[in-house]
């Protein structure tokens, strides 16, 4: 059987902003570093890009050093799963494969958090982040009526990222209390250059409303969003659109946190004040340990990777910036809490879990995810409750169930292969 | 900017060379992209590999996600939506 092994001190999972910064700095100090990634090229969500110089100048510089440093880069790659002490399953193109590691650095970022409302399902309903992804890797969307709805900053960065893609932003509505939104506003002096870059964002061609106090209601269409319901809880409105762009905050990505057994709570890996979970030389830097945004991850990911690499004294000076940029997150918590009638969105038909349909009438909030799980398949799908788990919780107070492996759906050659392949590698041991 | 030929349900599709699936079949005016458990149309959400929503079958090979694929020349792309 093909040697399916790599051996590493350091391996990262995740090659965003954290990662990134993780394993240039682990490459430092001359360990032998792997970065593994899901996604066609290194730079994780926030620096996707095809080309790059159209990058920032920090995510430019950090790609950089990173294709100068002697780190293993490994894309199109999903850890699936964990055989034992730290080693890894993963898939790729290539088949599987299974990294031995000393060390494990998580940097698995975050994903949108999508609440279901009558429409939902509709082509042409998408994530904020998900149109800017799209956008990213080619999608051409000049021309087309988009509506951006939610909350957080993420909404005023992508109704710029579609304006200046000639798309026309109709309208971005914000769920958040003007009088909160002004506030924090009022507040950004104190930490400059980081959300400012979002919040003063132009929104580009044909600029756009931007509505405080108003959520989306409900889309219609057949096959095809066609218009958009939106509301200040007294007047609602419906406008014609092609895109509808919505996101309802970020949510920590720590399903493979979790498999490995390190301590989440409040849907956040918990670190100690050099990045270390509960969990002996695991890691875990950026938004995993709660969403702080870039600048929070790239110095999380230094931090962890001065530690992994037994440098925590050089971590020292670290600290208090790591600090500033979790109090800065608290307070965009606090601004963009979701408000309560979001819950109350979904009708009976509506569906909750899109993978398997499951509609809202079918559930109780008598149930946990797992009871919900057996009964109906909300959450069995494809993307393993990655969607609606994030809404259940909102909508039901579903507490996340435990994760099981695969973490990532996986074929079973890849689960046959590489378990003969770590029990080989630990009869060697 | 390269570009590459692809077949989509049977119709040749030029894309931009360093774009994913998803982005060459919305380009073509194609939104849906699979069928739901229930019959609904669906298409792309997440644009990053976590919703499964753009599921499509390229080169005979079921369930890949258009988001996460980078095009090839003479990729044959079938969608059920």
């Amino acid at each position: 059987m093909a040697d399916l092994r790599s051996d590493a001190d350091v391996v990262v999972v995740g090659a965003g902003p954290a990662g990134i910064a993780a394993a240039v700095t682990a490459a430092e100090a001359h360990a032998r570093v792997l970065l593994v990634d899901e996604g066609l090229r290194a730079g994780g969500q926030i620096w996707r890009h095809t080309d790059p110089a159209k990058l920032p100048r920090t995510a430019k510089s950090w790609l950089n050093r990173l294709a100068r440093s002697a780190v293993r880069v490994e894309v199109g790659t999903s850890v699936v799963d964990m055989v034992s002490g730290f080693m890894l399953t993963t898939e790729s193109a290539d088949g599987p494969g299974v990294i031995a590691a000393r060390r494990v650095i998580l940097a698995t970022g975050a994903r949108e958090r999508f609440l279901p409302f009558p429409g939902w399902t509709l082509p042409g309903v998408v994530g904020a982040g998900g149109a800017q992804a799209l956008l990213k890797s080619g999608t051409d969307l000049r021309g087309q009526r988009a509506i951006i709805a939610g909350t957080g900053p993420l909404l005023v960065a992508v109704a710029g990222a579609l304006g200046r893609a000639g798309v026309r932003v109709v309208r971005v509505a914000e769920q958040a209390r003007a009088r909160e939104v002004y506030r924090f506003g009022a507040s950004l002096w104190r930490t400059p250059g980081r959300l400012v870059q979002a919040a003063y964002e132009r929104f580009g061609a044909g600029a756009a409303r931007y509505d405080l106090g108003t959520w989306v209601e409900s889309a219609a269409g057949t096959d095809r969003v066609r218009e958009v319901t939106l509301t200040d809880g007294r007047r609602s409105r419906t406008e014609a659109c092609e895109l509808l762009c919505v996101g309802f905050g970020l949510v920590p990505a720590t399903e493979l946190a979790r498999l490995l057994g390190c301590a989440v709570q409040e849907s956040r890996v918990q670190v100690d004040a050099y990045q270390r979970t509960s969990v002996p030389d695991v890691f875990c830097a950026g938004e995993p340990t709660g969403v702080a945004g870039v600048d929070a991850s790239i110095v999380e990911g230094r931090i962890a990777a001065l530690v992994a690499t037994d440098r925590a004294a050089q971590a020292e000076p670290l600290l208090a910036e790591r600090d500033a940029h979790r109090r800065f997150a608290e307070r965009m918590d606090t601004t963009f809490a979701l408000r309560q009638e979001l819950r109350g969105l979904p009708r009976a038909d509506t569906i909750v879990c899109r993978c398997e349909d499951v509609r809202y009438e079918q559930l109780t909030s008598f149930w946990n995810a797992r009871e919900a799980k057996l009964r109906t398949r909300a959450g069995m799908g494809p993307c393993q409750g990655r969607v609606c788990g994030a809404a259940l919780g909102f909508l039901m107070g579903y507490e996340a169930d435990t994760v099981r492996p695969p973490i990532a759906p996986a074929r079973v050659r890849t689960l046959l292969e590489t378990s003969h392949s770590a029990e080989s590698i630990r009869g060697d041991q | 900017m390269d570009s590459v030929e692809i077949q989509v349900d049977g119709r040749t599709v030029r894309a931009r060379a360093d774009g994913t699936v998803a982005a060459a079949l919305l380009n073509a005016g194609v939104w849906s992209f699979r069928r739901s458990v229930s019959g609904e149309a669906r298409g792309p959400v997440c644009g990053m590999g976590i919703c499964h929503e753009c599921r499509v079958t390229i080169d005979g090979v079921a369930h890949r996600r258009a988001c996460l694929e980078p095009v090839r020349e003479g990729m044959s792309v079938t969608t059920d939506g």
